[in-house]
């Protein structure tokens, strides 16, 4: 099989591609609209956004989540904001401005003309956020508030204090809900996907579990848009919720749908360090600390003092002395792991060392207690209920986590799959963040996809593909129900000794090893064999109670672990061909003397496309060879 | 922090459907340090039951970090705990010494039915909102965000509304199972904002009639919706809820056949 990687970028300049595109793009009578039904998958930014407006322009939406109500996605989690280039703090912003950042952010691994388009919609954002009643922060005047996130030297973030995710999805919560009471929307919660039905060549249906009966249930519709987030959860420990997994969007591989760059994964900065091998989750505390916060250790190894008893002059604010024109404001992946150079020193603090301090004493002395309870009032409140800790009194420890993924996905300019008819929206696909997202664009990503794209690129694939009547009773649906069935079983039949949280934790804990902030050869090839070990042992030896027909808690997790295992075995064979080091990809081998990414745009400046070719034999690596006509490459410096 | 690993008690609400008949059965749980969280805690039994071949305990949960609003479990007789501003999967350990025997029930209320086990329905909250808690803003509507001005004050009140996280702590807890204080808190979050007020009538007679319609009581000024919920709401938006629907039922007027419109 071929795979088809046109990424169907407009023609002309940047800034009319967008336009000329949806001018191009076929419509669908208002009409007709209500003759198509269209499955959303996930319910939050991307999803919630993409079912609300697409119900309203008429077309038959059928939605699908994980949890007991829409309104639970992982988006809510979100803490410090999303940007859009509206300039309204006067400092120099612009669509160009965010554009670039986002793709030097990205470390020059993502395409202009999606990533212009991000920035172009942005500002639309935010409007229609704020119609919808999204309480943002406010100043005196009643003009909107904004914040400084990483890589980034304007204010461009608008936030709802520490809730931004929250505020953001009840919005569009609230706007499925307007839709729903129309009749436009009808949501099927407590489901997950477990296969993607394909008919002559094109996304036709789901299958999915109704989590509470154990039944599995086919839907059929004319397209299909799979909004289902990331696959941080690779890693067990990570800052997703517990249900987040990568098993739609690996069903879909699997059917036909390639897979870009899954070795980009995001370590975040800020998170509270792990105490305990009984963890179930890491909590991230949100950058926007880093605008007050200022980040260090002590100048000695193993100091052992109180971070109060250490003077000024004995500590390393290592991020403001290696990058003074960032500071503590440097992106992501360069503050990960410039937090692990110091563990790695020996500076690390805390009783696991595994962590770096963020102190807020020169704030507090510098505004007062009051206006910095007002900016993070409720996160340092969290801080103290998971640590013990008073932010206030003592400086928070912090450590890098991981928290996003880049890869995803391969979508075309249209947000379209490989696989016709199978949309991919928000954190699923790959487009917009190339090797390393920016604080505050994820939000922006899910909703510009949701709002502003896919409801003009859908129109186009509906009224321009041939689609056939399909039922649930197509032998397709029989097919891939029995496929599911067949998978359950062979789970329920394993009844082996280890439990399936045993088998994920092994799985987190190679993947941290070798495929997490820093990665080599020697450790990836390793990985491949210890994954390729433990996916044996996994089916040998899992131990899954109970019985299919029911509310089966570790029966759900067995079958996201046993994708989650061939998942990472991908992520460190993608790691392994990317020689080269961008963004969160970090290779030992490929750095500059001072220990910055050194990418190699002559040989890596593509995406690395994935197709699926069976359990047993190898994929297969492509390339989407990445044009940059309208910024010049250049080494990402934030000093 | 102390490193004192504890032993703890727990009686444990054990139901195998919404139409079995249940119980509480006790477990003993070792080894459980002070900086676990309540849920891991609950992981920590699970795991052990499975070891042991027994049907887990299922409970709702999914962002752990207090703000998808999924977790729910009544622990010792009060809804996540009855810890200030705390939902139970950030209650930790710490809270408790070596020895303690701990209750964990589901939510209680009429208007949440029982899954299995420490799992309840909440979908009459998602219908409530069905009911009008929105603003009807199509996509592609919006004027420039600030082209309406709104005063800080009114902005943060209306953030302190829209901090409900929905996850029904407000009806577990209130002696009458109502649900007056999340509908409440979107209500007067719609209506003190200026981009909420055309629908407000509207919206405050639709979802009170819903509330009305489901198994959720009336309001009797209790107040223990406000003492748990996890985030801080006041029942001054119940308040503002009731001056909107008393506004409304005396001045909402709508014309059949013309369209709508108030």
């Amino acid at each position: 099989m071929t795979i088809n990687l046109d990424p169907k970028t407009p023609q002309g300049d940047l800034k009319d591609k967008w336009d000329k595109h949806k001018f191009e793009s076929k419509l669908v009578n208002p009409a007709n609209k209500r003759k198509f039904t269209v499955i959303v998958v996930g319910t939050g930014l991307a999803g919630g956004s993409a079912a609300a407006s697409l119900a309203e322009l008429g077309y038959n939406v059928l939605s699908f989540c994980i949890q007991d109500s829409p309104r639970r996605a992982h988006s809510i989690a979100a803490q410090g904001g999303i940007n859009a280039a509206k300039n309204y703090p006067n400092d120099g912003d612009s669509v160009k401005r965010l554009f670039y950042d986002t793709i030097k952010g990205g470390d020059y691994r993502a395409r202009e003309a999606n990533v212009y388009r991000l920035a172009q919609v942005s500002n639309n954002i935010i409007d229609q956020m704020v119609s919808q009643g999204v309480p943002f922060a406010r100043e005196y005047g009643g003009y909107l508030d904004n914040r400084s996130f990483g890589g980034s030297q304007v204010s461009r973030t608008f936030y709802a204090r520490g809730q931004t995710g929250q505020q953001l999805l009840l919005g569009a919560y609230s706007g499925m809900m307007k839709m729903v009471s129309k009749g436009k929307i009808k949501i099927y919660n407590r489901r997950e996907m477990m296969d993607l039905v394909n008919i002559n060549g094109k996304a036709r249906g789901i299958i999915v579990r109704n989590l509470i009966t154990g039944e599995l249930e086919r839907y059929a519709a004319d397209a299909v848009l799979l909004c289902t987030g990331g696959y941080g959860n690779v890693f067990y420990l990570s800052t997703n919720a517990m249900t987040s997994n990568a098993s739609a969007a690996w069903r879909c591989y699997k059917r036909g749908a390639a897979f870009a760059n899954p070795c980009f994964t995001q370590i975040h900065p800020t998170c509270i360090p792990v105490h305990g091998d009984y963890q179930s989750k890491l909590t991230l505390m949100s950058e926007s600390l880093r605008n007050d916060g200022r980040v260090w250790v002590p100048k000695k190894q193993n100091d052992t003092r109180k971070p109060a008893e250490i003077p000024d002059e004995e500590r390393d604010y290592y991020l403001e002395r290696v990058y003074p024109s960032f500071g503590n404001l440097a992106p992501r992946d360069v503050s990960s792991r410039q937090a692990k150079y110091r563990y790695d020193e020996g500076k690390g603090v805390g009783p696991t060392k595994q962590a770096v301090y963020l102190d807020f004493r020169d704030a507090i002395k510098r505004e007062g207690k009051d206006t910095i309870a007002g900016r993070y009032g409720n996160l340092f409140e969290m801080y103290e209920r998971i640590t013990g800790y008073n932010p206030y009194e003592t400086p928070m420890m912090i450590y890098p986590a991981v928290h996003y993924t880049m890869g995803g996905l391969w979508v075309d300019y249209n947000l379209q799959s490989t696989v016709p008819g199978l949309h991919v929206l928000g954190e699923a696909n790959f487009s917009d963040h190339g090797a390393n997202r920016l604080g505050a664009s994820a939000l922006m990503q899910g909703l510009a996809d949701g709002y502003f794209v896919i409801p003009n690129t859908l129109s186009n694939y509906l009224a321009s593909t041939p689609l056939e009547k399909v039922t649930i009773e197509d032998n397709a649906f029989k097919d891939a129900e029995q496929a599911v069935k067949l998978q359950t079983s062979k789970l329920l039949g394993v009844k082996g000794k280890r439990t399936v949280d045993d088998f994920h934790k092994a799985l987190g804990l190679i993947m941290w090893n070798h495929v997490g902030m820093s990665r080599n050869e020697t450790g990836l090839k390793q990985a491949i064999a210890d994954i390729r070990k433990l996916r044996e042992d996994f089916w040998k030896d899992v131990n899954v109670p109970g019985e299919e027909g029911n509310f089966n808690l570790e029966l759900h997790k067995a079958s996201r672990v046993a994708d989650f295992i061939e998942l990472g075995e991908l992520m460190a064979l993608d790691a392994l061909e990317r020689k080269e080091s961008c963004g969160g990809h970090f290779r030992e081998e490929y750095q500059t003397p001072d220990g910055e990414a050194q990418r190699d745009d002559e040989n890596f400046a593509h995406a690395a496309v994935w197709e699926y070719t069976g359990t047993n034999s190898s994929p297969i690596r492509h390339k989407e060879e990445l044009k940059f006509e309208f910024v010049k490459l250049a080494t990402r410096s934030y000093k | 922090m102390s490193s004192q690993n504890m032993s703890l008690n727990l009686k444990i609400w054990r139901q195998k459907g919404p139409k079995a008949e249940g119980k509480l059965v006790d477990y003993r749980v070792d080894n459980v340090s002070p900086d676990m969280s309540f849920l891991e805690m609950i992981d920590v039994l699970n795991e052990q039951l499975v070891r042991k071949g027994e049907d887990t305990i299922a409970f709702d949960h999914d962002c752990r970090e207090g703000i998808c609003g999924m977790c729910s479990m009544t622990i010792d007789g009060k809804a996540h705990g009855g810890f200030k501003n705390t939902t139970t999967c950030q209650v930790h350990m710490r809270l408790y010494k070596n020895g303690d025997t701990i209750v964990i029930e589901p939510f209680r209320a009429m208007a949440f039915p029982i899954v299995k086990d420490l799992t309840v329905d909440r979908g009459a909250i998602d219908k409530v909102m069905i009911a009008g808690g929105y603003i009807s803003a199509n996509t592609g509507n919006a004027p420039d965000a600030n082209a309406m001005l709104i005063p800080k004050p009114i902005a943060d009140e209306a953030m302190d509304a829209a901090a409900c996280i929905g996850c029904g702590a407000c009806v577990a807890s209130c002696p009458n199972g109502s649900g007056m204080l999340f509908m409440g808190a979107k209500i007067s979050q719609l209506a003190l904002l200026p981009q909420g007020k055309a629908e407000a009538p509207k919206r405050a007679l639709n979802m009170v009639q819903v509330h009305d319609s489901l198994n959720f009581g009336n309001c009797t000024t209790h107040a223990e919706c406000e003492a748990t919920c996890p985030k801080g709401i006041s029942i001054e938006h119940i308040a503002r809820m009731n001056r909107e629907y008393m506004k409304a039922a005396f001045t909402y007027y709508e014309k059949k056949n013309a369209g709508g419109g108030v």
